[in-house]
């Protein structure tokens, strides 16, 4: 075994490490801003795995946009929503976890034999290596094509739904004239319609 | 049993890690009670599958590296949906004042 094949074996026992260990974590902690920024962490772990299999430009994605803007967002979800509550015990809880932690698993058995047995096509055609950045860009733009465009029109539609969605009220009057402003059809008036009765 | 490949780690490898933090994110899915912590379980298990598509992709695909691009496009997709998923948890939070799970029984026949 060389120092390279030693180093490669070495930085995958350790990512994996932090991967699976960061998820438990992410999963079982209490605080949920621990959760989140473990979260962090798995998903730098992630790409550092991905940096192991010569993908460079999927590492850098992985960085930006799964570190860069969705971990914060979820940071910025939690401070908006992070209300002290104690939770209302259920009956059966207990049970509960202990039943899907059986099923998880059971479907962890299952993928773990399906992984072993498999007579995966090894070795297959030898890896294209530093040259997968300018592959990806042909693909994208050669037979991808549609998905890509069809991905600008997925982000579009997604940032809109959220504004729409996470707008706190509507303008009543228009600010710079004070007319009344018509956005009946797109939010009703601010009252609540989901209030829970049984709670003061 | 793990027959090894051009590199030292062997292809089985990848798919054990993949699937141990796909586990690990279905039983978060589950158990979780704070909405928050359901779409982060949500992103474990896609990390998990893109995983499983980088790793193929690496060692069997050889020059056409599909993997890599359906990974490019499992990360754009999960972008969308976290964006979607917390705005909808800002306006359920805003008319219900809690986040527990239990108590979003909204749909509920």
């Amino acid at each position: 075994m060389t120092i390279a094949t030693s180093t490669e074996l070495i930085c995958f026992l350790i990512l994996g490490t932090v991967v699976i260990l960061g998820a438990i974590g992410v999963v079982l902690l209490s605080n949920i801003v621990y959760s989140a920024f473990l979260l962090g962490g798995v998903f730098m772990a992630v790409a550092g795995i991905y940096l192991l299999l010569n993908a460079s430009f999927v590492a850098a994605a992985q960085v930006l946009v799964y570190v860069g803007a969705v971990n914060v967002l979820i940071l910025f979800a939690i401070m908006l929503v992070n209300k002290r509550e104690d939770l209302k015990p259920i009956e059966g809880l207990r049970l509960r976890k202990f039943l899907s932690g059986g099923v998880c698993f059971g479907l962890l058995a299952l993928l773990i034999r399906v992984d072993i047995s498999t007579p995966w096509a090894i070795p297959g055609p030898p890896a294209i290596g530093e040259k997968a950045t300018e592959r990806i860009g042909e693909h994208l733009f050669t037979d991808y094509l549609l998905p890509f465009e069809l991905a600008s029109v997925l982000l579009l539609m997604a940032m809109i739904g959220a504004i729409v969605l996470a707008r706190r009220d509507v303008l009543l009057t228009d600010v710079g004239t004070g007319d009344s402003v018509d956005q009946g059809l797109i939010e009703k008036t601010t009252n609540p319609l989901l209030v829970d009765k049984s709670t003061p | 049993m793990l027959e090894s490949s051009t590199g030292a780690i062997p292809l089985q490898a990848y798919l054990l890690l993949a699937s141990i933090l796909f586990c690990i994110g279905v039983w978060g899915l589950i158990n979780s009670r704070n909405a928050v912590r359901v779409l982060m379980s949500i992103e474990l298990m896609l990390n998990a599958v893109n995983i499983n598509l980088m790793a193929f992709s690496s060692y069997l695909d050889g020059d056409l590296i599909r993997g890599q691009v359906f990974t490019v496009f499992v990360i754009t997709v999960a972008a969308a949906e976290a964006a979607v998923g917390l705005a909808i948890l800002l306006s359920l939070y805003r008319n219900r004042v809690t986040v527990d799970m239990e108590s979003f029984n909204l749909l509920r026949w």
